[in-house]
């Protein structure tokens, strides 16, 4: 792929983004409640029997997280990228093509 | 192919303007079906997670080297399914992020992949949940990927470039995942009697918000996939992945 097919294609990424919080008005919120709401208004008699054994204590707990999930695998992304890229490069210039 | 890539960009501006509904996609709650039905996801999703164990044993004992391959896909999944991502709706959603998984290893590790990411949600992030676990896993981890794969394959045989192939497996196994959720959850809680008419009730939550996000990560895993073919081609071909042997040499 040219290079800057991939600027496009980071451009397009970053719009896709940016574009819904410039123009369009919401909350933003990560309600995960729609689909809940949406059971409960069509099944009025449902309880939820079962919940999460464990909850972050506060949002920013929770986004910390979230930003360790990230940041794991942003990392061995990056360890393995590293690692590939090295490789390649040392057996171009050893000339050998194992 | 540069051309068909903006036909794809265009295509895709198109369809994350057209959508503009304030909702919000996510995956199903702790404690939100029913137990027969967490039982009946839970017992088809074990399958699928068994034999993909054995597969990841059978690859990593084949060749070491795929170890790094397989990390990075694993990690490629955890970081996607760590972007909360806002959409035209007004409201977040975080992509699935399945798609490389899917196209380089196959639908049965993606299996195993995808339920890593979905417990280390459940458990310590109450999202998603443990008795939701097999439903969630169903969608995300099993009918997703498994789309993905076969839309890569379609599509390599069609002779489309791998990349164009690529962006259009993981956006469409990304919606795809939205819309099991969606028949999980029609199936489980009816409107008067319809599961179709709740499916399409709870498709309208999920599926439509998803569309941009869908794009967005179609464009990472293009970027991702661009990257593992450059620096990584022998591997691919010996894990068989489709359409990388007719690529030119750069």
């Amino acid at each position: 792929m040219k290079t800057g097919t991939k600027i496009l294609l980071i451009i397009c990424f970053i719009a896709i983004i940016v574009f819904p919080l410039a123009f369009c008005e919401g909350s933003y919120e990560g309600a995960d409640g729609n689909a809940a709401e949406q059971i409960e208004k069509t099944n009025p008699d449902y309880k939820p029997w079962f919940s999460n054994l464990y909850e972050p204590p506060s949002g920013e707990v929770e986004s910390l997280l979230f930003a360790l999930q990230a940041a794991l695998g942003a990392g061995i992304l990056g360890y393995g990228a590293g690692y590939l890229k090295g490789k390649s490069k040392n057996n171009e210039s050893n000339g050998c093509n194992c | 192919m540069k051309k068909t890539m903006k036909h794809t960009v265009a295509l895709a501006a198109i369809l994350v303007m057209g959508f503009g509904y304030n909702v919000n996609a996510m995956h199903i709650f702790e404690g939100y079906l029913e137990p027969k039905w967490c039982i009946m996801w839970g017992v088809i999703a074990i399958p699928f997670f068994v034999i993909g164990c054995m597969r990841i044993k059978e690859i990593l004992n084949g060749d070491r080297k795929n170890m790094v391959l397989m990390a990075m896909c694993g990690a490629f999944i955890f970081i996607l399914s760590a972007l909360k991502i806002p959409s035209v709706v007004g409201s977040c959603s975080h992509p699935t992020g399945v798609g490389l998984s899917a196209v380089i290893f196959g639908p049965f590790v993606t299996a195993v992949l995808g339920t890593i990411v979905l417990i280390f949600q459940a458990v310590l992030l109450a999202h998603g949940g443990l008795t939701t676990l097999g439903a969630n896993s169903c969608s995300m981890a099993i009918a997703g990927p498994i789309l993905s794969y076969v839309i890569y394959k379609i599509c390599t045989k069609c002779r489309v470039s791998s990349r164009i192939s690529i962006f259009l497996a993981a956006v469409v196994g990304d919606i795809f995942t939205y819309c099991v959720t969606s028949f999980q959850l029609g199936l489980a809680f009816p409107v008067n009697g319809s599961v179709a008419a709740a499916t399409v009730n709870y498709l309208g939550i999920f599926a439509v918000t998803q569309v941009p996000i869908a794009i967005a990560e179609g464009i990472l895993t293009v970027l991702i996939f661009d990257f593992l073919i450059k620096y990584s081609k022998d591997q691919l071909k010996e894990l068989h992945v489709a359409g990388i042997v007719k690529e030119k040499i750069k």
